[in-house]
């Protein structure tokens, strides 16, 4: 093996960076490594109420992809992110070239839009929009004064969804900061020059400032992506999974397999599978965007 | 024209993003047939009963237990994670190191790798070594750097700061780490503020960890003794209750929020989330 020359100050010794990441070394061996193997293992086994128990192989993964309750959770967690995600990025690109327009005022309307994505997962959150969906609801309210007919947001399986779909969109903020942070590392000296060209604001919009924020979309897309799949906290707490399993996600199976009937195995074996479900999104969308530049932004 | 359209569009995406909390906070003084009603958010009365009564709660404790439980956690987390996070950033910025980009790469997957997963086994380890019903589960990975994106954000900061300002505190003998706390620390202080924000408000709204690491009821965070709260009142009971319950778990957040904001935003845009 060929020595590599390390490009430190005069009198640093190669471990010294080393040294100062060993607490991020050992977090990834004991919180993240350790876990993930373990979890596998666990997967591989009949263990029921965290007995130890007998390697069953393949057995729990076979159980699981012939389960009604596996495929329909799989279902709404596909279906929730793939509503979820592009709305989220949509709205979230829009408002932050909004506020990068740089018109007086602007610290108000980015704290507002930001807040709720600060508030976002607490619990609290969550009680308030259960209460803002029930049949006479301040949304309810809201569309009879505007003529239209009300949602049964709870009883319609149909509908149930979106009030989880509607809290994750109102909490665009962080996502929109990110795109915001982007937006403004584009140099002006562009736009301006594309004005003089004759460039509208729409066309400039779409030959300018899209390729150059695409390597931010791109992480946004995949934070989102990852975050929309785990789906657990505003299910659980809001419509509990109901009605009809209509909300009942993945994050929700594994939990409920988990700790309400202690399926420990079989719980360990669906989370793999989520992870297999986010790892292969994650590299369909790289491969789709065949972007090769990834480290570069 | 064009500005009155873009003012207006602002001001109704303001509206629908503050209306449900400003409504949150008016409900928690409002009868039951006052909240299902009316849609402006002003009560009728106030009446601070019903949050003498929501801060009192169902259990034997008070909200204030509650509290206190939940900044025992935040407090050392806090401190841990913003010390973890520097150092490790710090590392990765400015030495060079045998399978640097080996590491590098680890940093990357370890945000691609769900919560979810980890959660039994890490259950089955700290149930192993006996520290469930105790805050170390929830307090002892920020010790280990545990969120990637700290650290991202970080390394953002510290590639900005000229490598001159490195060897001239090298120059005047401040070692590794007297360069880091004396010059580099001092330039990078929006980041930090942000990552203590960002431990402070995930901590408070963090619910799956203490759902199943926290088990009795006089240790749980604020975030448990909310659920207890709603789980216990009942759908057609007294809303006004938990919805007040729900106001106060809010308060440190907003104020916290408000309190760092100037600087909290200005250390996100400046550069470090954008990937």
């Amino acid at each position: 093996m060929k020595h590599r020359r390390y490009k430190n100050p005069v009198g640093v010794s190669k471990y010294t960076g080393l040294l100062l990441i060993s607490p991020f070394i050992t977090g990834f061996l004991i919180f993240t490594l350790y876990p993930f193997v373990c979890s596998f293992v666990i997967g591989m086994t009949d263990q029921h109420s965290m007995v130890v128990s007998k390697f069953v192989g393949f057995t729990n993964y076979r159980t699981i992809l012939s389960s009604d309750d596996f495929r329909n959770a799989m279902g709404v967690t596909l279906k929730y992110a793939a509503i979820l995600v592009p709305l989220k990025l949509a709205v979230s690109l829009f408002t932050a070239v909004l506020l990068n327009l740089e018109i007086r005022g602007i610290g108000f309307f980015r704290t507002s839009f930001y807040i709720p994505s600060i508030l976002g997962a607490n619990l609290s959150v969550a009680v308030m929009w259960q209460y803002l969906f029930t049949s006479n609801g301040l949304v309810n309210q809201f569309l009879e004064l505007l003529g239209l007919s009300p949602v049964s947001w709870y009883g319609d399986p149909d509908a149930a969804l979106y009030i989880i779909i509607l809290l994750r969109l109102w909490e665009f903020g962080s996502t929109m900061i990110i795109f915001l942070a982007a937006l403004r590392d584009i140099p002006r000296d562009i736009h301006d020059a594309a004005k003089v060209d004759g460039c509208g604001c729409i066309r400039s919009f779409f030959i300018i400032t899209l390729p150059q924020i695409k390597g931010v979309i791109f992480v946004n897309l995949i934070l989102q992506t990852i975050s929309a799949l785990q789906e657990f906290n505003a299910p659980y707490i809001i419509t509990g999974g109901g009605p009809l399993k209509s909300t009942y996600t993945l994050g929700m199976l594994i939990y409920d397999e988990m700790f309400k009937y202690g399926e420990t195995g079989y719980a360990n074996a669906v989370s793999w599978i989520l992870f297999a479900i986010i790892v292969s999104a994650v590299g369909l969308m790289y491969l789709i965007t065949g972007r090769k530049e990834r480290g570069k932004k | 024209m064009k500005k009155i359209s873009v003012y207006l569009l602002m001001t109704i995406i303001a509206a629908i993003m503050l209306y449900p909390l400003l409504w949150l906070l008016g409900a928690s003084f409002k009868s039951n047939s006052e909240i299902f009603s009316s849609v402006w958010f002003i009560p009728k009365s106030i009446d601070l009963r019903i949050w003498k009564n929501a801060w009192e709660t169902v259990t034997p404790y008070t909200m204030g237990h509650y509290f206190l439980n939940t900044f025992i956690i935040i407090i050392p987390k806090t401190f841990f994670s913003v010390i973890s996070s520097v150092l490790v950033a710090y590392g990765f910025s400015r030495f060079d190191f045998p399978l640097k980009r080996f590491f590098s790469a680890l940093l990357v997957t370890g945000m691609l790798m769900p919560a979810i997963v980890k959660i039994m086994p890490l259950y089955l380890l700290w149930r192993n070594i006996g520290f469930l019903d105790t805050y170390i589960p929830l307090v002892f990975p920020s010790v280990l750097a545990e969120e990637s994106m700290f650290v991202f954000i970080l390394i953002r900061f510290f590639n900005s700061i000229p490598r001159e300002f490195d060897e001239a505190a090298r120059i005047d003998g401040c070692g590794t780490l007297a360069t880091l706390f004396r010059v580099l620390l001092p330039c990078i202080k929006p980041a930090v503020v942000s990552i203590a924000v960002f431990t402070f408000l995930w901590t408070m709204n963090d619910f799956l960890n203490p759902l199943i690491f926290i088990q009795s009821v006089e240790k749980y965070p604020l975030s448990l003794s909310i659920r207890l709260s709603v789980d216990s009142t009942g759908q057609n009971y007294e809303q006004c209750k938990i919805i007040a319950v729900s106001v106060i778990g809010l308060i440190p957040s907003v104020a916290v929020f408000a309190l760092a904001q100037k600087k909290f935003v200005s250390g996100i845009t400046a550069g470090g989330l954008s990937g």
